[in-house]
């Protein structure tokens, strides 16, 4: 019997060279499929055993929770790949060859992943962002074109420059901790350092911090350091965009706040919260402004993701237990709609040939089950009743108005202009003339509207234990 | 021994700043390469030095990759990639010379003032390599900004992570599997780089990745 813990990080592992050496990619897209599913699997099984906690690894109810999301959402994604990917073999925009290497990447992807959440090791976390950044960059750039190898070139330069901040962070977190926890590995451990938080230097404690915002802060997408968020979902294939706005995005968000809850046991630091609500509503009401001039359908969405992520750093800046609640249910939730609605709208650029929002109109018509599936994830997203991002939103802007009236009006305020521009773009594709080729779709509807269902279900009605869960992580929080 | 050691370990690590300068005004690929394996063999040096007077072997394993790496394997191999693709010509930059030094100075101050007044529990030389390594990344950085040429931009990352081998060096005893993914890392970086240069050379006929400008935010038409 093997740990489930140890299932998590093998299986991805064990995969890549398998699935680099797979040939056929039906097979490959298959035993792709069925990785991802046994990484699901033991995700899920590694919330009925006991936590472990080591030197290196550490299971707790913060990462336990989104280890599971993550191997869920990667799973319904492989599924949607597996389809999506056929197609574009069919029109020639990818070979078997670079199948081989995509199936790879992707399991080398969700490893590094579960690498960075169960890790008890501010290295060993760097190391999985550092992994799942560059073969999300290789995916980006796998089409070849023009646009994509300026995309992944961007995404590549901009990234790791993130990256290597953030790793400069991590030796001042180190030099914070070594006086006080002794050498080697007990100074990177997290529980170590929030059990010693106190004894921290905090001013330079406080530096790292701000290196660590700026390197991890680049790859959630935060505003003045997001540019290569929009290129790269734009010209990856979509299944990237699915998993980068699903997952990555919030695992680098996970670092951030692993940090800031050390930071949060030393009083004396600088107060990481007004840092993040700033940078929140920045990217928020940016992001939202930006919606509106959008010409290319996934570039849309990619804007919608920075929005939204706007909004989780300005919950968990806020903190306390109700904002981080809602913090913590949005993630969830955005991770959910988001990827449904790349799911949408992969099959709609396949379908339509095209990603020019111009270009597609009147998909009720031609494609009715992809409208309503696209219908229901933009109303989702852009927070209408009774979907899930609604009851975090109306959380969080309740608990705001409580609190700080001003931060809740900027809130609002950034909420209203971006459901405006994504109803009225939701209205040009779905709504009007049928335009463009109305030819039969191969789509893989399952995990669409199995997402739907969960955001749906989690906005009526929240199940006790998840709900318990999220006020344990929430708490953790601080 | 503390005194000799700590000018030694400054002297290393200045030289470490003084070649950063350097890159930062080479006009040619090919002694941009052969600067940047100077860092690199200074940086084992730096590196070796501080295994020595920390006594922990294992910095030794670092000097060693980043002297046959990053001094040899990687330049040696950019060499001939330039070679191959006939580009021994002038880089582009985006800002002049001169304005390029004085930012360059800027940034010195800037990680001074940053770094050598925090962290009193800190002992003064691991500050002292700390802010010389926040110089040596930031100047990376200035490099990656003011190049247009993908190769350069490439020196410039690499001269970034020698800062950060630097930083993590001396860091007393930060444990060896840290060292490693950084080695590691740059391993997966320049497979990535080069795969990339191939095939910016392969659709543009060209390194230069201004070349890429003509792509500008939202597609024009559907591809």
């Amino acid at each position: 019997m093997i740990a489930p813990l140890d299932a998590i990080l093998w299986i991805p592992l064990v995969a890549v060279p398998v699935l680099a050496l797979v040939t056929d990619y039906r097979l490959g897209a298959a035993l792709n499929v069925f990785a991802s599913f046994l990484t699901l699997a033991a995700g899920i099984s590694l919330l009925f055993v006991e936590r472990v906690r080591t030197d290196v690894f550490i299971i707790d109810d913060f990462n336990i929770y989104l280890v599971t999301l993550t191997a869920f959402v990667g799973f319904t994604t492989s599924i949607f790949s597996a389809t999506y990917i056929s197609h574009e073999l069919e029109i020639g925009r990818l070979t078997p060859a670079f199948l081989r290497f995509y199936h790879a990447l992707y399991q080398a992807m969700i490893g590094a992943m579960n690498v960075a959440l169960v890790a008890n090791n501010t290295g060993l976390l760097w190391v999985g962002v550092e992994v799942a950044t560059l073969s999300t960059v290789m995916m980006v750039g796998i089409y070849r074109t023009p646009e994509a190898v300026e995309a992944a070139w961007k995404y590549f330069i901009l990234g790791s420059v993130g990256i290597a901040l953030a790793f400069f962070g991590t030796i001042l977190v180190y030099l914070v901790a070594q006086p006080v926890l002794g050498e080697g590995l007990s100074a990177m451990a997290w529980d170590k350092l929030v059990e010693k938080g106190t004894a921290l230097d905090p001013k330079l404690l406080s530096l790292a911090f701000v290196f660590l915002l700026v390197g991890y802060g680049t790859k959630v997408g935060l505003a003045p350091f997001h540019a290569w968020l929009p290129d790269a979902h734009a010209e990856g294939p979509t299944p990237i965009s699915a998993v980068l706005s699903g997952l990555l995005l919030n695992v680098a968000l996970y670092a951030l706040l692993r940090f800031k809850i050390v930071l949060a046991t030393n009083p004396e630091t600088l107060d990481v919260g007004a840092i993040m609500i700033a940078l929140g509503l920045i990217s928020l009401v940016f992001a939202s402004f930006m919606l509106y001039r959008r010409r290319d359908i996934k570039r849309l969405f990619a804007y919608s993701s920075i929005e939204h992520m706007g909004i989780m750093t300005f919950a968990f800046g806020m903190g306390g237990p109700l904002a981080n609640f809602a913090g913590l249910l949005h993630m969830t939730m955005h991770s959910l709609t988001k990827s449904a609605i790349f799911f949408a709208v992969g099959h709609i650029a396949q379908v339509k040939g095209t990603q020019r929002i111009a270009d597609i109109r009147g998909l009720s018509t031609t494609h009715p089950v992809l409208a309503v599936g696209l219908t229901f994830g933009v109303l989702a997203i852009a927070g209408l009743p009774p979907f899930g991002v609604f009851l975090s939103e109306f959380m969080l802007v309740s608990s705001t108005f409580a609190r700080q009236p001003i931060y809740a009006i900027i809130l609002v305020f950034g909420l209203i202009i971006a459901f405006g521009a994504l109803i009225l773009r939701l209205q040009s594709v779905v709504f009007g003339e049928a335009k463009g080729p109305i030819g039969k779709v191969k789509a893989s509807y399952i995990p669409l509207f199995v997402h739907l269902a969960f955001v749906l279900i989690a906005g009526l009605w929240l199940p006790e234990p998840v709900v318990r869960w999220f006020r344990a992580v929430a708490a953790q929080l601080g | 021994m503390t005194s000799i050691s700590f000018d030694v370990a400054h002297l290393l690590a200045g030289s470490m700043l003084v070649l950063s300068f350097l890159l930062l005004y080479q006009d040619r690929i090919t002694a941009t390469l052969n600067v940047f394996a100077l860092q690199a063999i200074m940086l084992s040096l730096a590196v070796a030095w501080q295994a020595l007077i920390q006594e922990a072997p294992h910095l030794m394993v670092t000097a060693l990759i980043a002297l046959t790496v990053k001094g040899f394997v990687i330049p040696a191999a950019l060499h001939r990639i330039v070679r191959r693709l006939g580009i021994h010509r002038e880089i582009e930059q985006v800002i002049g010379g001169g304005p390029t030094m004085l930012t360059g100075l800027g940034l010195v101050a800037l990680s001074i003032l940053l770094v050598m007044p925090v962290g009193q529990g800190v002992s003064l030389l691991t500050r002292e390599d700390l802010a010389f390594a926040l110089a040596v990344i930031l100047l990376g950085l200035l490099m990656m900004i003011t190049r247009r040429n993908a190769v350069t931009q490439i020196i410039g990352f690499m001269s970034l992570e020698n800062g950060l081998v630097l930083a993590a060096s001396g860091a007393k005893g930060m444990p060896l599997v840290v060292e490693f993914s950084v080695a590691f890392s740059i391993l997966i970086a320049f497979i990535v780089f080069g795969v990339f240069v191939f095939r910016i050379r392969e659709r543009f006929d060209t390194v230069d990745v201004s070349a890429l400008d003509r792509f500008r935010g939202e597609r024009s038409d559907h591809s």
